[in-house]
């Protein structure tokens, strides 16, 4: 199967919302007037780690236009998780919207809504806490040692594995067949560490909370996954699921951060209040008590025999989740799941995963979610074991990874909260990818020429090659829901969440190929937990390929329900008939417009609305495959690295938009390259965020980004709606490792610590002299 | 407004300010930077996203040039003429620029987008056939973190054109 007949799929068609969004009409959560709308502010933690001895909230309450003040004792105590996953949610119950003890600087204290900021900010300066300041530890290591502080010291939270040792999650998994590393020719160890990293989706956090006229709860909210929002709001605050309804607008980025629920405390606010309160993080909150990416220190080791065969694999991933442990399991999961399958490993595997808490901002879901920590060890060693048999690393890799047909018993191992599932690729384009890679980036031609370079200015080029998955198998679920107008257009209600990626375009394009019309004779509304169905929400790459999935499968209902009518109208069997361009079609050419189908159904025979509705999930996770080029210029005398060219292409299955493909990878790759160059969350000695800011910590601009390119390369996937898998996450995770490999082949340097700043990049070229 | 005192009552300052075009009496707070006074009086596509001066969100354009709204005094914009994105065009009639970011699929989330086309605005009004570098420096004020910018300099490229093509029609 491939693409070629497709009308509407595969086809570039606008992005639905772009050009209101291009004229700055009123979409974003804080794009609407809300008559008394109240302000809300947080009172932050100053210290790493604290008991709340007292609190007095007298002074405050007495500010002229504050309307509720909240601490731990106004509120229920109920330990739950904010990561936004589904029910059971496999990251441990640790948080409370407010509790008595501060986990870092940064945590909840308090909060108070007010008639206005000013108010709002006076009053939180007006509250006094008196802390009990406890020993904070801020390394995963020394928090897993004996007689480390226990951060999780409270008896009622549920699921940490080990909280006397701060282990939010551990997993330990192996393959055994034979000796450790007995067949190896050579053997590597090393470790490769990832720091703070913060999304920086534009618009920051922002919720809005206020009532219905049936005084239900209404949040108008920044987030990926609205029904997760409704099922933990409810849980935290033990109100009634019934009584909230949570509406995702346009949403101004999220890359996994949005994955959090947070509206717990804002809808408590306005429950306190009586009155719709607005929480908006302003962007050293954001950066601070949002979530980051869980730093990692993955120690790889592994066995490779002269012929190029890998032995044995060894992954040993510590990850820091902070204070509290979301997406703690997960992330670590991930970070060996989506990495380890990568390349055939003949004797032994290990995975050995540990998610430690320490008194720092929390980590969370973050675009690659674990495979970008697990890659730039992986990747790098690769190349090292590569360069240590004298094969080049293109080679290596294609004598290795993961083909057609195969399958690895990680997956089955590995899953996410629950086992995994077995399953082998049933579609690939990773060699396609790497031979335009080659092509593009002109991998032998640069070889040569950089073989022989004197001087301080070097050049290499490096290749790294990824994969992910789409979506979580038997776990992840979406619901579609159409219904037909009477000049032939469609209702398509989805619970998936746009989160600016395109999806409801894609989705409207999904459902126009099937029922034979134009995307634009759709009208998608998504993400309303009154008005459209259930989805889990926009994470783990799922939105194409699971609520895609769902969308193609309520098409074909609808489909099957209009050539039921125009059977009638036409007086034709159904077996005759198909959709094309707006019709009925029968094969002797006779037809009706999909409009008469309509108006028959609405008005005039048997009447009944033409609607349907699917859900869908999957048994599988078929991974994207990418392959990355990155050609670098080092200046061994200052550090600098440049990207000279950068050349990424992914095999998404059949790209549903090529268009908008392109740029989820363009953004994933840059993202990654931003990580790679610059980017570094930076603490004090007492755990205390120095540079949450954008002046500070610096996330790439226009001028400084280097020359990226992207190619879709296509091919079909069973499994997916009409061939297609995902590519949202996986371009995020190349940018490491094929930078690292590609400074090696300039200097003959490794690279074990990101971001490759000059100091570090510098330093790394001082040792190894 | 008098003599071009401006006068305060309530605890507000009246200022005269033309919005794209169109003569405006708003009352601002004393202190208030422009991107709230114009999100507080209705102009929601200046968005916030750092409110320090960093991200660009809140570009518009002052008295013919580009200024960020999170750091100019509301009561700075008095007697003076602010374009922001609604001025430019609408659904119904988009400005070169709009069609081109659309066209061009370089609206992702769109968040940083207004501020990004009244930058290219300001530079096409200046450098009507720029470089690429040209488009990357002037835009490199506006922080995107969905798409990479690929997309953006091509939509600011193909802009050029049809502005470049309007103005010899015309």
């Amino acid at each position: 199967m491939d693409a070629k007949n497709l009308k509407v799929v595969n086809k570039p068609v606008a992005k639905m919302d772009a050009m209101g969004l291009a004229c700055g009409e009123p979409a974003f959560t804080d794009d609407v007037e809300i008559k008394g709308l109240l302000c809300g502010k947080i009172l932050w933690s100053p210290h790493a780690h604290a008991r709340i001895k007292k609190i007095d909230t007298d002074a405050a309450l007495k500010v002229p236009g504050v309307k509720a003040v909240l601490t731990y004792k106004d509120l229920p105590r109920v330990p739950h998780t904010t990561a936004g996953q589904g029910y059971p949610e496999p990251s441990p119950y640790d948080t409370y919207t407010l509790d008595n003890k501060v986990r870092y600087v940064g945590d909840r204290v308090a909060a108070v809504a007010a008639e206005t900021q000013e108010a709002a900010q006076e009053a939180i300066s007006k509250i006094k806490v008196e802390y009990e300041l406890l020993p904070a530890v801020f390394d995963t290591f020394e928090a897993m040692k004996e007689g480390a502080p226990v951060i999780h010291d409270e008896e009622d939270s549920k699921n940490i594995p080990d909280a006397k040792h701060n282990i939010a999650a551990k997993f330990d998994f192996e393959v055994r067949n034979g000796d450790w590393f007995k067949e190896a020719d050579h053997v590597f160890e090393h470790s490769w560490k990832i720091p703070y990293l913060q999304h920086c989706a534009i618009e920051p956090h922002v919720t809005i909370a206020y009532f219905d006229n049936a005084g239900r709860l209404v949040l108008r909210t920044s987030t990926q996954v609205p029904f997760h929002v409704r099922r933990i709001v409810a849980q935290a605050l033990k109100i009634p699921v019934k009584n909230i309804r949570v509406i995702k607008p346009r949403i101004g980025g999220g890359f996994g951060s949005k994955q959090e629920v947070l509206e717990d405390i804002v809808a408590a606010l306005a429950l306190k209040a009586g009155r719709p309160v607005k929480l908006e993080y302003t962007r050293k909150e954001t950066f601070i008590s949002s979530r980051t990416r869980h730093p990692a220190t993955c120690r790889m080791k592994a066995g490779v025999k002269k012929d190029g065969t890998i032995t044995d694999a060894e992954m040993e991933i510590t990850l820091n989740t902070g204070a509290y442990g979301s997406h703690a399991l997960t992330v670590m999961m991930c970070s060996g799941s989506h990495t380890i399958p990568m390349y055939r490993v003949k004797n032994n595997i290990k995975f050995i995963g540990r998610s430690v808490y320490t008194n720092m901002p929390v980590a969370g879901a973050y675009r690659g979610y674990g495979a970008t920590q697990g890659f730039f060890a992986w990747e790098c060693l690769m190349d090292m074991m590569a360069a240590k048999i004298g094969m080049d690393p293109v080679v290596f890799r294609k004598m290795n990874y993961i083909k057609l047909g195969e399958g690895s018993p990680v997956f089955k191992a590995m899953g996410e909260g629950r086992e995994g599932v077995e399953q082998v690729i049933t579609s690939t384009g990773l060699f396609e990818a790497i031979q335009k890679g080659m092509d593009e980036i002109k991998w032998a031609e640069k070889k040569a020429k950089y073989a022989s370079q004197t001087g301080p200015i070097r050049r290499g080029v490096g290749v790294a090659c990824m994969m992910q998955g789409s979506g979580i198998p038997e776990v992840d679920m979406a619901c579609a829901t159409m219904k037909m107008n009477e000049d032939g257009s469609f209702n398509l209600l989805v619970g998936a969440a746009d989160l600016g990626t395109g999806s409801d375009t894609i989705l409207a394009q999904i459902a126009a190929e099937v029922l034979g019309i134009k995307a634009d004779d759709i009208v998608v509304t998504s993400s309303d937990t009154d008005i459209t169905p259930f989805d889990v929400g926009a994470y783990a790459s799922s939105t194409t390929f699971i609520s895609g999935g769902a969308v193609k499968k309520t098409a074909e209902k609808v489909r099957d329900m209009i050539i039921e009518v125009g059977a009638k109208i036409l007086d034709k069997k159904k077996e005759e008939l198909r959709l094309a361009d707006g019709k009925v079609v029968a094969a002797d050419g006779a037809s009706c417009p999909l409009s008469e189908v309509a108006n028959t159904s609405l008005y005039y025979y048997n009447q009944h609305q033409i609607t349907a509705s699917a859900s869908h999930f999957a048994h599988t996770s078929p991974p994207p495959f990418q392959a990355n080029f990155a050609e670098v210029e080092v200046d061994t005398e200052t550090g600098q690295i440049k990207i000279l060219d950068y050349v990424s292409c992914v095999d998404c299955g059949t790209a549903i938009n090529p268009q908008l493909a392109q740029g989820q990878n363009d953004g994933a790759v840059v993202n990654g390259i931003s990580h790679t160059l610059s980017e570094e969350m930076e603490f004090s000695s007492n755990g205390t965020p120095l540079n949450a800011s954008f002046r500070r910590y610096k996330i790439l601009s226009a001028a400084d980004t280097p020359p990226v390119r992207s190619f879709i390369i296509p091919t079909w996937e069973p499994a997916g709606p009409f061939g297609a898998k995902s590519v949202s996450e996986i371009g995020i995770n190349g940018p490491l490792p094929a930078v690292a490999n590609a400074v090696y082949s300039a200097t003959g340097v490794w690279l074990f610590e990101a971001p490759f700043t000059p100091d570090k990049v510098l330093k790394a070229i001082k040792k190894a002299r | 407004m008098k003599n071009n005192i401006i006068e305060m009552t309530r605890g507000f300052f009246n200022i005269t300010v033309a919005v794209n075009g169109e003569k405006k009496e708003l009352a601002v707070r004393n202190g208030e930077f422009l991107l709230d006074a114009l999100r507080r009086h209705g102009w929601k596509g200046t968005k916030k996203g750092c409110d320090t001066g960093d991200c660009g969100s809140c570009a518009v354009i002052l008295n013919g040039k580009p200024v960020l709204g999170c750091l100019v005094p509301a009561v700075a914009a008095h007697d003076g003429a602010i374009t922001t994105i609604e001025g430019l065009g609408s659904v119904r009639e988009p400005h070169p620029l709009q069609a081109a970011f659309v066209e061009a699929g370089a609206v992702q989330c769109g968040f940083c987008i207004p501020g990004m086309i009244l930058s290219s605005k300001h530079l096409l009004d200046v450098t009507p056939n720029p470089t690429e570098a040209e488009i990357r420096k002037a835009l490199d004020g506006n922080l995107c973190r969905c798409t990479g910018y690929v997309q953006q300099v091509a939509a600011v490229k193909n802009a050029a054109k049809t502005l470049a093509g309007k103005g010899k029609r015309a």
